[in-house]
């Protein structure tokens, strides 16, 4: 099928049982020395997780019913809304990929983990801005621009708390034991030299009026691009082949794909001002450019099915797997959704309505929220010495995840399209936009707590895997195959 | 080698970033640089600039945008929301709230089109007093519950007010309701501003 995968890797001929066991030994070793400081940012991401799908959930029943709790001022819609978006965002998905980054650095570079002092600087540090943070937003003082709403103080600490993060593994990368440098790692060292810098010059207050504006939407669209994403990809990845038990497809697809999604995904921001008060070229140079980001997101989602192609039966007994095979799934979903997105045709129709948020959803939940998933999956046994105890649990966290973001994006999708339209035609009073959308915001609400009970799920199974509660297994806690527990 | 192949992956790295951020944001910046305010935008005064920090607390930019949108594109024209909006109308605004959601109608010229300020304290006490069917919050900690309105106090009207007691908004209220009121855009803009920074959305 192909000349660059070679079988041969995998089962090398020759290897003594003595290297073999060495080698093993050494990655338990290496696992050994990223264990606490993934922990602390896995179980701090989880907890943000839980509390900000709690406010999503409030955020999204204070639209069906305006009036509840609507004498407290500190959970107004206006208020909660954002801090939903930074507790997952920046608490969630930031900590919880910088733990999958922590244990993927040490495996990838082969060498234990160096300046772990920063590393828990880093996490009491990050949380601090993050409830700092939180808190400011939610008594009124809030920046005012989206994605950017954390007031200095805040965003000064979790800049820094960035920085000691990346220095650790710079200098973890600095020290690897191997000549060849894997995908996931140009994803996440590129993460760390960009995310810093878009963090500070986004919060240094450096615009004013239509220019803030268009550094507000290329700071949102980028934080995307230089972060959140890397953390994504990075993931599929590792745990693809590495679940399967096969190299990645091509190498230079994935290295096509890195540069070209460097080059593109940088220039989409404006696509979020189009009709705005904006220089048209400006705004055209990012509809281009999220047009063109079909070239690194083909090249991602063909090296990936071809990596899986004839062996996806693996997700019927694979956790990891099959959190991880939805989020790469979602990710091509998304990025061809959002090229097309861009197009001043659709987005004449849905750029002030709640299909974006439907798209959000896709990115940030569907697929990078579901490889977190997917990794954690997989890393938390071998750092904590314990496997996932109840496999019917992770199955109850999957299909509550997966029907709910299905229904959460189904119905804000056709409910923001129609309410597009209504918009977009002028007979129709303002009001009837509004009303029009109820019973798909109620629905997107329901589809949200289902969401919400699926993280305490998972939050709970964590906790016990951490207290190593539950029973002792001596097999990989996979879907099927439950007569190995063994009851102690 | 492998020190070379390290410094030209960051290099590249690098520029891939800086490119996009001069592109996208350096330059239009730097074009509209030279955007002179129109004669008859205002500054805003204390209170009004008070008030749109009181605007900013409440966040009320997640379900209002502050911009309107060209002829042929969406129909902002046929509903009355003013002409587009240029560069030159959002000079003064630090941080900008153009907003990315209509969950609520636009508000660019709000002022214009509902210059009340009996209907604006109402719709900020409860918004289901003047709109049927809105969806936006109620916001009491604007007001005030007093026995007797003081001086220069204005007392809200209410259908179902508490007993023995009259409600008045706070400065808070008083500070967001002359946002409101300031926001008029409807002066014209000159051919030579327009022709400059809104080549934007003919379709």
């Amino acid at each position: 099928m192909s000349g660059f995968r070679t079988e041969k890797q995998l089962s090398p001929e020759g290897v003594t049982t003595a290297e073999r066991v060495n080698d093993e030994r050494r990655r338990i070793g290496i696992d050994a020395s990223a264990t606490s400081p993934t922990v602390l940012f896995l179980a701090s991401g989880i907890a943000w997780l839980v509390v900000g799908s709690l406010l999503g959930v409030i955020a999204s029943f204070k639209l069906d019913l305006p009036d509840w709790l609507g004498t407290y001022a500190p959970l107004t819609f206006g208020r909660v809304r954002p801090v939903h978006l930074n507790t997952v965002t920046y608490g969630w998905i930031s900590l919880a990929g910088s733990g999958m980054i922590v244990w993927l650095m040490g495996r990838l570079c082969r060498t234990e983990i160096r300046w772990p002092g920063l590393l828990y600087a880093s996490a009491v540090l990050w949380n601090t801005g993050l409830l700092l943070g939180s808190v400011l937003v939610v008594l009124g003082y809030s920046g005012g621009m989206e994605w950017l709403e954390f007031p200095l103080p805040a965003a000064v600490i979790i800049a820094l708390a960035f920085v000691l993060f990346a220095a650790s593994m710079f200098r973890t990368f600095a020290a690897r034991q191997v000549e060849h440098v894997y995908v996931s790692l140009w994803y996440i060292l590129a993460s760390m030299t960009w995310f810093p810098i878009l963090y500070v010059i986004a919060n240094a207050g450096l615009y004013q009026g239509v220019g803030e504006a268009a550094m507000n939407w290329w700071y949102g669209h980028n934080a995307i691009t230089v972060w959140f994403t890397p953390i994504g990809l990075a993931g599929a990845y590792y745990f693809i082949p590495k679940v399967i038990g096969r190299p990645i497809y091509s190498y230079y697809l994935g290295l096509l794909g890195f540069w070209s999604f460097a080059l593109f995904y940088n220039w989409n921001g404006l696509h979020h001002l189009v009709g705005g008060p904006l220089p048209t070229w400006a705004i055209s140079v990012s509809i281009v450019a999220s047009l063109m980001m079909f070239v690194p997101v083909l090249a991602v989602a063909v090296n990936h099915h071809m990596t899986a192609l004839g062996h996806l039966n693996i997700v019927a007994y694979s956790p990891t797997l099959r959190f991880v095979v939805f989020g790469a799934m979602s990710y091509t979903a998304v990025s061809f959704q959002g090229s097309l997105e861009a197009t001043r045709s659709v987005q004449e129709v849905t750029h002030f309505t709640h299909y974006t948020i439907a798209h959000a959803h896709l990115g940030m939940y569907a697929f990078v929220t579901m490889i977190l998933f997917g990794a954690i999956y997989y890393i938390l046994p071998r750092i904590a010495k314990w496997e996932w105890p109840y496999p019917h649990l992770i199955k109850i966290h999957f299909w509550l995840s997966a029907i709910g973001i299905v229904a959460y994006f189904g119905s804000l999708t056709v409910g923001g399209w129609l309410q597009g339209l209504a918009m977009n035609t002028a007979g129709v009073p303002f009001i009837e936009t509004v009303a029009l959308t109820g019973p798909y915001l109620w629905a997107r609400s329901i589809s949200g707590t289902l969401m919400t009970v699926a993280h305490c799920v998972f939050a709970y199974h964590f906790a016990l895997v951490i207290y190593r509660a539950g029973p002792k297994r001596f097999a990989p806690a996979w879907f099927r195959k439950a007569e190995e527990v063994v009851a102690e | 080698m492998m020190f070379m192949r390290s410094f030209v992956f960051f290099l590249g790295v690098l520029a891939a970033f800086a490119l996009g951020w001069i592109g996208i944001v350096g330059m239009p910046d730097l074009m509209l640089a030279t955007v002179k305010p129109p004669a008859d935008l205002k500054r805003y005064t204390g209170e009004q600039l008070y008030g749109r920090n009181v605007y900013i607390r409440e966040g009320c930019l997640y379900c209002h945008s502050q911009q309107v949108r060209a002829v042929g594109f969406g129909a902002d024209q046929a509903r009355f929301w003013g002409r587009p909006s240029v560069p030159a109308d959002y000079l003064y605004d630090k941080p900008h709230l153009l907003g990315t959601m209509r969950t609520g109608p636009d508000l660019f010229n709000i002022a214009a089109r509902q210059p009340s300020e009996g209907w604006h304290v109402l719709h900020l006490y409860n918004p289901r007093l003047v709109m049927k069917g809105s969806l936006m919050p109620p916001y009491p900690w604007l007001f005030d519950e007093k026995v007797t309105a003081g001086p220069g106090e204005k007392a809200l009207l209410l259908p179902d007010p508490p007993r023995g007691r009259v409600v008045v908004p706070n400065a808070d209220g008083r500070a967001l309701v002359a946002y409101l009121l300031s926001l008029d855009h409807t002066y014209p803009v000159s051919q030579v501003v327009a022709a400059d920074d809104t080549a934007h959305t003919q379709k």
